[in-house]
């Protein structure tokens, strides 16, 4: 841990900040002018600007983040509960973590990315395939940390609920549960992301609707500016929910601080 | 499997016979040639070899020993965590047959969980056991008062310092009224300074509440300092040596460990270590 202290967010950081972004959107417009690069490599920030602009105001853009938001979300939601289920499942039962655990291992190792085309072929064109891929790109991430978090429990805390006379379950819903959250969380975060990439690489694929398919009809029609508006909208779409997640992390896990935020200790009074 | 309920009148051990005007007074802990073996691998480990020792109703008994004499064996087969593989343990009378609900356990790290609020880590025992939380929530405000730490009942344990936090596992351990308070090195990671201090409030804390503790340490000062008796182990394997009755008043202050009977009891603990080779 670094022993400097955090930058505080002032009116002189903050206007730093703005500067050099501005700055560096400059120097790209400027280079993209004067070295007079071909808009189909890469666009002027002005020209990207105005094809986010268009796309928002004609409602075109909209309409696609709606449908790819909904398969992000499910994908995320049904990936994360089953991660969470057959996480619990293998961390508290020895025959589902023998039998199991090897397929899950298995499956891990393939690059689900390649299994994207046959998703696609299974469950067409519609948001099924998007959400079936996100779903499966993200739960072993939750799966992961949920067996590590549940597992990761000092022993001397299971025999002190143990020497009370406590039950398994008692030891899992007291114990276990609470000290695997801040695990489990970070899991989930990491599954955002991970639900994202198989949405947009599903839609890529094939889709009738949505931004991945957007951004495939833009780059065939060579609209790059187009293109790159995308990225900034699905940018602004990524840091939305990894904001939200971060939002319930804290609220969830209220008993661990942000770093920077710890109090120092009260002296030992008595 | 039977379990003795914290309210329940034991019957009497094949006790120490010596109160006056009340009968007999039934021993807190009855420790009856417990052996324990366990196997690693192909070899057996002898951990206990025939201990036996009792601690009577309202008395502060310690145990003493380096590492490696089966002190916390010894602890997890009181708490019904480890079966004996020969030989007994009894609290207030009934035989350890598993985890019981009538004993308070404090270990060396006071292993309070972190999204629990100071008060609510003390009501644990309440909420493992589903006893009444009214009342639970009474007993465990006047055992926070009794450590000193009312002001302190509804943050969380981060802001605790490691003696405020053992103090707090302490008055857990005492809320649901235990027959016995078993202390398993508790003030091993603590500094010099607090340790000292932790031990005198641990005796003012006995004498106020007439608990029967039983208290494993390494430390031979520690055991001499706060104990009525203390039960010297030797290692491999851990047996008793001898158990020694400490005749200073029941109210020590610091400045007792000065004293020449003090060290004269110090001194004779020490021996046993010495003649064994743990300590040249």
């Amino acid at each position: 841990m670094s022993d400097k202290p955090p930058i505080h967010t002032s009116l002189k950081t903050l206007s730093i900040s703005i500067l050099l972004f501005v700055l560096l959107i400059g120097l790209w417009e400027f280079a993209v002018r004067y070295l007079q690069v071909p808009a189909f490599i890469v666009p002027a920030p002005s020209s990207m600007f105005r094809a986010l602009y268009q796309g928002i105001a004609s409602g075109l853009y909209v309409e696609h983040v709606g449908v790819t938001l909904i398969e992000i979300l499910a994908g995320f939601a049904i990936g994360s509960s089953l991660g969470l289920l057959l996480g619990v499942g293998i961390a508290t039962n020895r025959y589902m973590a023998y039998f199991l655990y090897p397929y899950v291992v298995v499956f891990q190792s393939l690059p689900k990315v390649a299994i994207a085309p046959l998703i696609v072929l299974w469950f067409g064109l519609g948001i099924t395939s998007k959400i079936v891929a996100g779903a499966l790109i993200c739960f072993f991430a939750v799966m992961v940390n949920t067996i590590a978090g549940l597992r990761a429990v000092e022993q001397d805390r299971v025999d002190l609920i143990r020497s009370l006379g406590g039950s398994d379950f008692q030891v899992f819903w007291m114990l276990r549960l609470p000290s695997a959250m801040p695990f489990i969380m970070a899991g989930l975060e990491i599954a955002l992301t991970f639900a994202m990439i198989g949405v947009i690489v599903a839609e890529f694929l094939g889709a009738e609707r949505g931004l991945g398919m957007l951004m495939q009809s833009m780059n065939f029609s060579m609209d790059v500016a187009g293109s790159f508006s995308i990225l900034v909208v699905l940018a602004a779409l990524g840091l939305v929910l990894n904001r939200i997640i971060i939002f319930a992390r804290h609220r969830l896990i209220y008993w661990e601080q942000p770093a920077g935020a710890r109090g120092s200790e009260p002296p030992d009074t008595h | 499997m039977p379990v003795a309920n914290v309210g329940d009148l034991a019957p009497p051990g094949q006790g120490t016979g010596q109160g006056t005007g009340q009968g007999i007074s039934p021993s807190a802990i009855t420790v009856n040639a417990v052996t324990k073996r366990f196997r690693v691998g192909n070899d057996a480990i002898t951990a206990l070899e025939e201990v036996s020792l009792d601690v009577r109703r309202g008395e502060f008994v310690a145990i003493v020993g380096p590492s490696g004499c089966g002190k916390s064996t010894l602890l997890k087969i009181l708490t019904g965590l480890f079966a004996p593989s020969a030989g007994d343990t009894r609290i207030g009378g009934t035989v350890t047959t598993g985890p019981r609900r009538d004993i308070g356990v404090v270990f060396q790290s006071p292993l309070l969980f972190p999204w629990r609020t100071v008060l609510e880590n003390v009501m644990l025992p309440a909420d493992v056991q589903k006893l009444n939380r009214a009342t639970h929530l009474t007993r465990a405000k006047e055992l926070l008062d009794l450590v000193g730490l009312t002001d302190f009942k509804d943050r969380y344990p981060k802001e605790l310092s490691g003696g405020m936090q053992q103090r707090v596992a302490i008055a857990r351990a005492l809320l649901h009224q235990p027959a016995i308070l078993l202390m398993d090195e508790p003030f091993g990671a603590l500094d010099a300074m607090t340790r000292e201090r932790m031990n005198v409030e641990l005796q003012r804390l006995w004498r106020i509440h007439n608990t029967s503790i039983l208290f494993i340490t390494h430390s031979i000062p520690e055991a001499v300092f706060l104990a009525s008796r203390v039960v010297v182990m030797t290692p491999r394997p851990g047996r008793v040596a001898e158990i020694l009755d400490i005749n200073l008043p029941a109210k020590r202050p610091l400045e007792l460990m000065n004293s020449p009977e003090f060290g004269a009891y110090v001194a004779r603990i020490r021996s046993h270590f010495g003649s064994v080779g743990v300590i040249d």
